[in-house]
């Protein structure tokens, strides 16, 4: 299952360019590697979001695989579709060759307006793999608070204001969602940890069940950061555990990066963001600190389920 | 070649999931109603024991059950679901998107009421819901309907020039939990009437990759939607053929509208689904009593007959349309709306009169239809309408 590096440059690209994503966009990165690392023929279902807007717009596509849209809040439930037709028609002996099934949605798109038929999916069992393309907000209509934004950040719809500064709730805590709901392999990945990040797709499309990766996402145009900036903020999230690598397997958890001297100060993270910035003046230094916290508490959470289940 | 004729006494409901079995569909996604659970349920049955070869997808709700649908026809299955009222209004987005990407899937919708208040009887507010949605739409006055409607659909639907889904409606209750004893076909005639679904382009065709459902902006949305308005116009002439071959199979031949004891009619009452049935018996009592009185049926809803209700209307002096759910704000139903609007370019056209009748599962009597009828004939005498009338409603 090792990621070899000269096999990978070799590989035919499944999600080719001149697709209109931001220059520095994370998502494109990200379903290179996704795709990359599996070795199979694949379908894939879109979610409704940036994406799936940018990479087919008629009478374009980007996508070398089979790929569908349908809308927003179902992609779920499309694919599990898709992969019920596949075994239908391998029952009946028309087709005989081994696929396997993605589906790729925004933050909002499985953390909000499509938990719902992720959860039914993942409950009914289909063996695919439900990839959250998690950049914190619904960039494809202007940068909206999601279920996913963290505590404190500005969006078009938590903006920093007077008296509320940024979104005053912490993020909902899906990953955990979704090992509660049954996924037979659940992970966070980065793309500044690609190897990491491949060896996970790897095992989720070899998992015979449910699987559910959360990808952490970079979005120039909606977090207010350089575009060339897409691997360093990766890289800073899981060092000062803005976004934590960790995977489990069958009830089983692992965390995958675990700093030796601790976490870097989120400080560096917060600075590094436009969306971030009004967390630096002094009057909001409160809000830095429950920020702090939820990550402190989360981080410790994880240990003592690291612990537990390893026993 | 009629062979011996096997009869059964069964449910509306009922009838639909046996037809759902002998089509032996690749999957069915669906999620339960109240009227139409029983579908579900029977076809739940088929599939624990293996009496077909279905995957059955238990959604959990009716817009994953349209979205699973639209998944699984565009990887090439032929596809099969059922669902009523909230379920449908639920699935609306979904249904516009099935359409839209031209996929023929068969859904058959026990016709009810629409919350609020929340009222599972019949109406056709559901169904009315979904009129632009693409869908073709066919609407069954009996549980032998119902049974013949879903073989005919899924024919229809798959027809290479049509490629668009169907709808097959029946009334709640009233059909969906009627027993009526029907004559089956067998598993081989259906399989044989229905054939093999091979459609062009899968997504599981993973050689030739395609693109299901892109962004279409300025450019070439339009031209989508024309398309796919051509492709529904264009079904009329095969619903007809389809109707034809159904009818040199089993001897019950179906056309998108029918005429009952039209022949000299001057007073006429238009109706869909199990009212016709109702309409009938009066029609023949007052036929019996030598007045020129008579019916039309309108099966196919969707794409809308327009040439063969204006031409069965044109001699007639009153035609009385009667809605099964209403359009607040406006002056009639959908049925007198576009009657009224096809008739509008023909000087020789009869005075309509608008009725809205059954709502939320009201009723309606042959003694109401008696009184319909008398009313048209006061109307002829006077020479206009009345406004919107309400059948069988405390004013
Ligand atoms: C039912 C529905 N509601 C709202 C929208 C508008 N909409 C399109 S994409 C989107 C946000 C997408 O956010 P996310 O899933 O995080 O993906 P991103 O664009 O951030 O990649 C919204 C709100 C829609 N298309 N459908
Ligand atoms: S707005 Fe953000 S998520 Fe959307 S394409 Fe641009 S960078 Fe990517
Ligand atoms: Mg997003």
């Amino acid at each position: 299952m090792a990621i070899n590096l000269r096999e990978l440059a070799l590989k035919e690209e499944r999600l080719v360019s001149g697709h209109r994503l931001c220059a520095g966009c994370g998502a494109s990165i990200i379903v290179r590697m996704v795709l990359n690392a599996i070795d199979e023929p694949v379908v894939v279902a879109n979610a409704t979001g940036c994406l799936e807007v940018a990479t087919t717009i008629f009478p374009f596509t980007s996508w070398n695989v089979p790929w569908i849209h349908s809308a927003f809040e179902n992609s779920a439930a499309t694919i599990s579709g898709v992969e019920a037709a596949y075994r239908a028609l391998k029952k009946k002996g028309e087709i005989n060759r081994e696929i396997r099934f993605l589906s790729f949605s925004g933050d909002g798109g499985t953390y909000d307006i499509g938990l719902q038929a992720l959860s039914g999916a993942i409950e009914r069992g289909h063996r695919a793999v439900y990839i959250c393309y998690n950049n914190e907000a619904y960039m494809n209509t202007g940068i909206q608070r999601s279920g996913a934004t963290p505590r404190g950040a500005f969006t078009t719809t938590s903006p920093a204001g007077k008296v509320i500064p940024g979104k005053p709730q912490k993020r909902k805590n899906l990953t955990e969602m979704m090992v509660a709901n049954g996924a037979k392999y659940v992970a966070q990945a980065s793309p500044s940890h690609w190897r990491d990040l491949m060896e996970k797709v790897k095992k989720a499309v070899n998992t015979d069940g449910p699987a559910f990766l959360n990808i952490y996402s970079t979005c120039p145009r909606g977090w207010r950061t350089p575009d060339n900036s897409a691997i360093s903020i990766s890289r800073l999230a899981v060092e000062t555990g803005a976004w934590f690598l960790y995977e489990v397997e069958d009830g089983k958890y692992k965390i995958n990066y675990k700093p030796a001297k601790g976490f870097k100060p989120i400080e560096e993270y917060i600075k590094a963001q436009g969306r971030f910035a009004h967390l630096l003046k002094p009057e909001n230094a409160h809000i830095l600190e429950a920020l702090k916290k939820d990550i402190e508490e989360e981080w410790n959470r994880l240990l003592r389920l690291e612990e537990v289940t390893n026993r | 070649m009629k062979t011996q004729v096997r009869k059964i006494a069964i449910e509306g409901n009922e009838a639909a999931a046996l037809a759902f079995k002998q089509v032996n569909p690749d999957v069915v996604a669906a999620y339960p109603i109240t009227p139409s659970t029983e579908v579900v349920q029977k076809f739940s049955e088929y599939v624990a024991n293996g009496e077909v070869d279905t995957e059955f997808v238990p959604v959990e709700s009716e817009h994953s059950a349209m979205s699973a649908c639209i998944g699984a026809s565009a990887a090439g299955a032929r596809v099969m679901t059922s669902t009523a009222s909230q379920g449908l209004a639920l699935m609306w987005e979904m249904l516009y998107i099935a359409a839209s990407l031209r996929l023929p899937i068969i859904m058959t919708v026990a016709n009810r009421a629409l919350s609020a208040p929340i009222n599972i009887h019949g109406d056709h507010s559901d169904a009315m819901g979904a009129r632009d949605s693409g869908w073709i739409q066919i609407f069954s006055e009996n549980v032998q309907e119902v049974y013949d409607n879903i073989f005919q659909a899924v024919k229809i639907a798959e027809n290479e020039n049509v490629r668009l889904p169907v709808m097959v409606g029946y009334d709640g209750f009233i059909t969906s939990h009627s027993v009526e004893t029907i004559e089956l076909l067998d598993d081989d005639v259906v399989r044989n009437f229905v054939g093999k679904y091979r459609p062009k382009y899968t997504l599981l065709d993973v050689d030739n990759p395609i693109s299901v459902g892109p962004l279409a902006l300025t450019d070439s949305y339009f031209e989508f939607k024309v398309a796919q308005a051509y492709a529904i116009e264009n079904s009329l002439p095969i619903i007809k053929q389809v109707g034809k071959e159904y009818g040199d199979l089993t001897g019950r031949y179906y056309d998108v509208i029918e005429k009952y004891k039209m022949d000299g009619a001057e007073y006429v009452i238009v109706a869909m689904s199990s009212t016709v049935g109702t309409a009938r018996e009066v029609v023949d009592a007052l036929r019996e009593k030598g007045l020129p009185v008579g019916l039309l049926k309108i099966r196919v809803f969707r794409p809308f007959p327009t040439e063969d209700i204006v031409n069965a209307l044109k001699d007639v002096k009153v035609v009385g349309i009667l809605d099964r759910s209403m359009v607040p704000g406006s002056f009639g139903g959908p049925l007198y709306h576009e009657i009224t609007s096809a008739m509008y370019h023909f000087d020789k056209r009869p005075i309509a009169q608008a009725y809205v009748y059954g709502l939320g599962g009201r009723d309606i009597t042959t003694n109401h239809i008696e009184k319909v009828f008398e009313e048209l004939m006061e109307i002829g005498k006077k020479g206009k309408p009345n406004p919107l009338t309400y059948i069988g409603v405390r004013e």
